[in-house]
């Protein structure tokens, strides 16, 4: 029976959504393939997190070790490696996140399998597998195939598969680490809170949001006008946090805030995933694009395709009349 | 502290329409302005830095075509003091995997105490190359760093996690490190500096330098192949306001009014 490994990812304790939609996948294409679900669980006293699973996985392989409560990349080598060898999976699915993209690459290559990361979807058809990823910040989507091998590594993007309850009866298996000796090469020091600053976009009813379009920092200031007359405020996708313009506590998106406002504007956004991850429950989402083909349109209740820097001070103007009248 | 980073030429999309091209496996790359990846100019700045503090050496790798020594020429500008192009006819079609393969059989004749590439390529978006490196030449990693310290034998680096929180980890040197954008405020080249770089040499080295076979490399050295290239059908597409910006603010306006958000 062909094995489908998933590997849960948890930090201080908690198993991050990402897994649940992991197992989810897993569960669809172990019923195509006739294969059987386990989920790899490294961590210390994972119990409580391991009965969680037992629902979702037919197979719950668990290392319990004191060395391994905080994620380190070594480690998680060391112990996939053994496991990919003695169990030989099909398909070993990794989320696609901080975590995954430190941890992947580097096994794909001990273990001598095809990695294909960063996948939004799988599909099996008889012994062929493919995998679906985006290119170009999401405007092209690729079919890529890995060639013949005994088992295939996915990164999967975070929310590609939709979490499912379902029934299977996991058992729980205790294996000893196949780590005898301490790492010494690579270590985990801390966690470090990002600082919470003055404003916090969280709790913003509106929020506009500016992206890489805006160009020159000079050019915030008329969003902050506008944001103003709307009653709102300003937020961001990464490349503006990274050019120093606006702080980080202001940044959407997988590394930074996730907001659920009742308005969100996206000016020059051209809406890759990890900004779209961080804004997509917002109630009602305007996009202005220079771009028509810009995957914010496809999030966006309202599209505007033109230039922020025409749109956003007679939207201001308008907003204030209408305010005034 | 002998420093190797690793640098691509990649097409800037993010403002553009983006088309496929005849042979349906890549985009239609003309009209399009190419710049350093974003990443991987991060990644020279960090070198720069570490180099103007504590001194060392910085060698530039890019593998690529001839175009992209304009690439590494603006690294020589910024103070790298070598740079070197990996290209040969067998390289075409190389996955990351691959590519991973041909950049550390360069780094591996050089001395290095420490290798930086960006995260991630804003063209392929793989993540996959940097640690691949690494683990081909048997030294530890840690990817997406916003954050570096040099200490004695080691480095520690600060790592971004989901929703802004980071972890610190110390690597043991040699090390790689994958550095993610923002970690610092890249320079621009000086004019005096893009001068002196537009005579400077630049090193090629291609299969039988690096000691390669040609089936460890190119189509038949990678583990991926692409099948094709698609442009996503959008699942749901915005209600699109038409009109010049006086007109569409204007409608705009009105439709946020009768959803009671104005």
């Amino acid at each position: 029976m062909k094995k489908i490994f998933v590997l849960v990812e948890h930090r201080k304790g908690e198993i991050l959504d990402v897994t649940y939609e992991l197992l989810s996948g897993a569960g669809s294409l172990a019923s195509k393939i006739d294969g059987v679900v386990e989920a790899i669980l490294i961590g210390y006293k994972v119990e409580p997190m391991a009965d969680k699973l037992k629902s979702l996985a037919d197979r719950i392989i668990t290392i319990d070790q004191q060395n391994l409560e905080n994620f380190n990349s070594e480690h998680y080598q060391k112990i996939l490696t053994y496991l990919i060898g003695e169990n030989n999976p099909y398909i070993t699915l990794i989320a696609h996140s901080c975590f995954g993209v430190d941890l992947a690459p580097s096994l794909a290559v001990e273990v001598n399998r095809p990695l294909i990361t960063d996948c939004y979807a799988l599909d099996i058809d008889g012994d062929k597998i493919k995998g679906y990823r985006q290119m170009y910040g999401g405007k092209v989507n690729v079919e890529i195939s890995p060639v013949d091998c005994e088992g295939y590594i996915f990164t999967i993007r975070p929310a590609s598969f939709t979490p499912e309850q379902t029934s299977r009866k996991g058992e729980i298996v205790k294996i000893d680490s196949p780590i005898k000796e301490e790492i010494a090469y690579r270590k985990f020091l801390r966690y470090v809170e990002v600082e919470a600053g003055e404003v916090d976009i969280t709790q913003a009813d509106i929020v506009v949001g500016i992206g890489r379009g805006i160009k020159e920092k000079e050019n915030i200031q008329i969003v902050q006008e506008l944001a103003e007359a709307i009653g709102g405020v300003v937020a961001c996708s990464r490349p503006v946090v990274d050019a120093g313009w606006l702080p980080k506590e202001r940044q959407v998106g997988s590394s930074g805030k996730t907001i659920k406002p009742k308005l969100y504007i996206a000016l020059g956004i051209s809406g890759a995933f990890q900004h779209v991850s961080g804004m997509k429950g917002s109630d009602t989402i305007v996009a202005v694009n220079k771009d028509s083909n810009a995957p914010i349109f496809g999030v966006a209740d309202f599209g505007i395709v033109g230039d922020l820097m025409k749109v956003v001070p007679v939207l201001k103007d308008k907003i204030k009349e209408l305010k005034a009248s | 502290m002998n420093i190797v980073v690793c640098i691509k030429r990649v097409p800037d999309t993010s403002e553009s329409e983006v088309k496929i091209d005849q042979s349906g496996k890549d985009i239609v790359k003309d009209g399009l302005v190419f710049n350093i990846n974003e990443a991987d100019n991060y990644a020279l700045e960090e070198a720069l830095l570490i180099k103007e503090k504590i001194g060392g050496t910085i060698t530039l790798i890019t593998m690529g075509p001839k175009e992209s020594e304009d690439t590494l020429r603006m690294g020589l500008a910024k103070g790298a003091d070598t740079a070197i192009r990996l290209d040969d006819p067998a390289f075409e079609d190389s996955d990351a995997y691959a590519t991973a393969k041909v950049l550390a059989s360069c780094i591996k004749d050089i001395d290095h105490d420490l290798i930086l590439t960006g995260c991630i390529a804003s063209d392929d978006g793989y993540s996959q190359v940097g640690p691949s490196i690494a683990e081909i030449l048997g030294i530890p990693h840690a990817a997406m760093v916003t954050g570096i310290e040099i200490k004695e034998n080691m480095v520690e680096a600060s790592r971004e996690l989901e929703g802004g929180l980071l972890e610190v980890v110390e690597v043991k040197l040699p090390a790689l490190l994958t550095i993610q954008t923002g970690i610092n405020e890249p320079r621009y080249a000086s004019i005096m500096g893009i001068a002196k770089a537009s005579k400077r040499e630049i090193v090629l080295k291609g299969l039988g330098d690096l000691g390669l076979k040609d089936d460890e490399v190119g189509r038949k050295g990678s583990n991926t192949v692409i099948d094709k290239f698609m442009i996503p059908v959008q699942e749901k597409m915005a209600e699109f306001i038409q009109g010049p910006p006086e007109e569409a603010a204007e409608k705009l306006t009105g439709i946020l009014k009768e959803r009671g958000l104005v």
